[in-house]
């Protein structure tokens, strides 16, 4: 497994600049002032004519990018450009759930670099993201899916990721709220656990992010919609948008659901299809749970919010679409295998339930790569579980865009693996949702 | 949700129903005569449309037919329902037919090669 090398070594490590941190004193300070004199976390600039690197799409991963094209790479003249508010698309939507138990060597390899980013973030951005490694259990519900389970620790471990098999009486024990009843239409033969994972505040990723980006000088700027490219002998010169033309040096597109029509508007295709994925969450409740539960076989995966909300998610819905909202039956499938697994929640109201739109891979695997575009990349195909990737994603996608040429890490997720047939199928792990 | 009126069985919610696809996707007659790269587009590129799509259904937990249908992805408004193996009527269909790179495609010269119709 290729390794992440010195981490966040060169990064910024709280801010450089001048912004006020965060702190026990500046939260008793601003008290005195009823909290109303906080200096602004981002600016809200015009966009300037031109830039070195223009991001497209401030969801997590453009916004980490943006983040370690300035602290790591020393580019400073960056726009991150976002049709929408930072943070509105999948990166606020998401269940937030953080592993790094995937399969195969070059998965192992950049989720665990996104492990290790996740474990010091809150300290490098001086913003707290709530980053809690209370565990990932996924369940199995027959002896074949026990047998698979095993081979996957097996082969998780050797890439000197944590993983270990659990069999139903220690998952009682972890968890008394869960039913182990072996009459059960899918009964628990076991699981595993990755102890390590856990969940991240969504919000506080992309604001986290933003802030500190803004702090090295990039350009934020919301409500701005990207029409088109300038492109000029096969090289990308900019961006048309709704504030204009802007003239970039390099542009990196990292539009998840959208990524199909960007593409277009680039004048090539992707191996990508978007779709609608629901999650829901209940009335907030006293703490009953404190792991995060996932099940392949049943299609749900569930864990409880610092709020006290359960926090529930299924399967993408089957069909194309753009819409934000999916069909009734997936998320009520899901209830049912959560309400069998969980009696106790069986009375509980759901509060909200939401769609993002999902942008998904034929082998569950992210793309990072270049494009038959020059100087024109795109970070995308994360599909149903990219949050837990934001950090390392950002990181290895801003190296690629600063040198031209992907990293160890970044370099097998590139679009030419569709045409050489190394592909990297993911869908064991991917799993359900996330 | 999704209400889809089914050519045999009408209306009915999308529950009943599996999604197919893209539609009009021709299997290549000598795949052997392809580039990798032409058969990566064959395979693996997809029509990901914010707008009209056309796709295949099945009447899955009903009649069991199949059946090509124009859908708007961005809104889910239905705009057609047609039979498998026929191409769509609907102007909105027939630009959406037309536009799709397929039809240029090499892939979908082999599979037209040599056919009769
Ligand atoms: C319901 C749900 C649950 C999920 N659960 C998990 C989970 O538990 N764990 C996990 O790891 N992942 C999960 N995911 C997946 C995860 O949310 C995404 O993979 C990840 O957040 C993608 O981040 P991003 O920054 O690439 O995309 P986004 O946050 O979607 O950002 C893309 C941005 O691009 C902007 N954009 C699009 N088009 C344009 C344009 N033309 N011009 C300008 N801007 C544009 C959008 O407005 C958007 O803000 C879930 C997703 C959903 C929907
Ligand atoms: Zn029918």
């Amino acid at each position: 497994m290729a390794t992440s090398g010195d981490l966040g070594g060169k990064g910024m490590r709280g801010l450089r600049g001048g912004k006020q941190r965060y702190s026990i004193l500046s939260l008793a300070r601003n008290a005195f002032s009823h909290h109303e004199n906080w200096e602004r976390a981002w600016r809200s600039p015009e966009p300037k004519s031109e830039y070195d690197v223009v991001i497209v799409g401030a969801g997590g991963h453009g916004l980490a990018t943006a983040y370690y094209l300035a602290s790591q790479h020393g580019v400073r003249n960056i726009a991150v450009i976002d049709k929408g508010w930072l943070g509105g698309g999948n990166t606020g939507r998401n269940t937030t759930i953080i592993r790094s138990n995937y399969l195969w060597d070059e998965s192992a390899a950049i989720y665990e670099h996104s492990m290790k980013l996740w474990e010091g973030l809150s300290q490098e951005l001086n913003f707290n993201t709530m980053f809690s490694q209370r565990g990932v259990l996924t369940l199995a519900h027959s002896e074949h899916e026990m047998r698979e389970m095993t081979r996957r620790v097996e082969a998780i471990r050797l890439n000197g990721i944590d993983s270990e098999v659990m069999n139903p009486e220690q998952i009682k024990r972890l968890v008394p709220i869960i039913d182990t009843d072996p009459n059960l239409r899918y009964p628990v033969m076991g699981g595993f656990i990755q102890r390590r994972g856990g969940t991240a505040r969504h919000d506080a990723v992309a604001w986290g992010y933003a802030r500190a980006a803004d702090e090295l000088g990039v350009d934020i700027i919301q409500n701005c919609a990207v029409t088109g490219f300038l492109i000029e002998n096969g090289v990308v010169k900019g961006v048309e948008t709704e504030k204009g033309t802007i003239k970039a040096g390099k542009v990196a597109c990292v539009v998840a659901g959208h990524a199909g029509v960007v593409a277009e508007m680039a004048g090539f295709r992707l191996p990508i299809t978007s779709r609608p994925l629901q999650a829901l969450v209940s009335e907030p409740i006293k703490p009953i749970l404190d792991v995060v539960i996932m099940s392949n076989a049943v299609h749900m995966y569930i864990s409880q919010s610092d709020k006290g909300e359960m926090v529930l998610g299924a399967g993408a819905d089957s069909y194309n679409a753009y819409t934000q909202r999916g069909s009734l039956n997936v998320p009520e499938g899901m209830l049912a295998a959560a309400v069998e697994l969980f009696p106790v929640l069986s009375r509980m109201s759901m509060l909200r339930s939401w769609g993002g739109i999902v942008d998904t891979c034929p082998d569950a695997s992210p793309v990072i790569s270049k494009t038959p575009v020059q100087n024109l990349y795109f970070n995308c195909g994360w599909g149903t579980g990219g949050f837990k990737a934001t950090p390392g994603s950002g990181h290895v996608f801003a190296d690629l865009v600063a040198r031209d040429e992907p990293n160890k890490i970044a370099a097998p997720f590139a679009l030419d693996r569709f045409t050489g047939g190394y592909l990297i199928d993911e869908h064991g792990a991917a799993g359900v949702a996330h | 949700m999704l209400l889809i009126d089914c050519p045999w069985c009408g209306p009915r919610d999308d529950a009943e129903f599996h999604y197919g696809g893209e539609a009009h996707i021709l299997r290549p007659r000598d795949a052997a005569a392809l580039s990798d790269e032409e058969f990566a587009e064959y395979l693996f590129m997809q029509q990901n449309p914010k707008g009209p799509h056309l796709e295949r259904w099945s009447h899955a937990h009903g009649c069991r037919r199949w059946f090509n249908m124009l859908r708007n992805t961005a809104t889910n408004e239905i705009l057609e329902i047609y039979p498998m193996g026929e191409k769509p009527r609907s102007e909105a269909g027939k630009a959406a037919y037309e536009a799709n790179w397929r039809r240029g495609s090499a892939a979908e010269a082999n599979a037209l090669s040599g056919e009769s119709s």
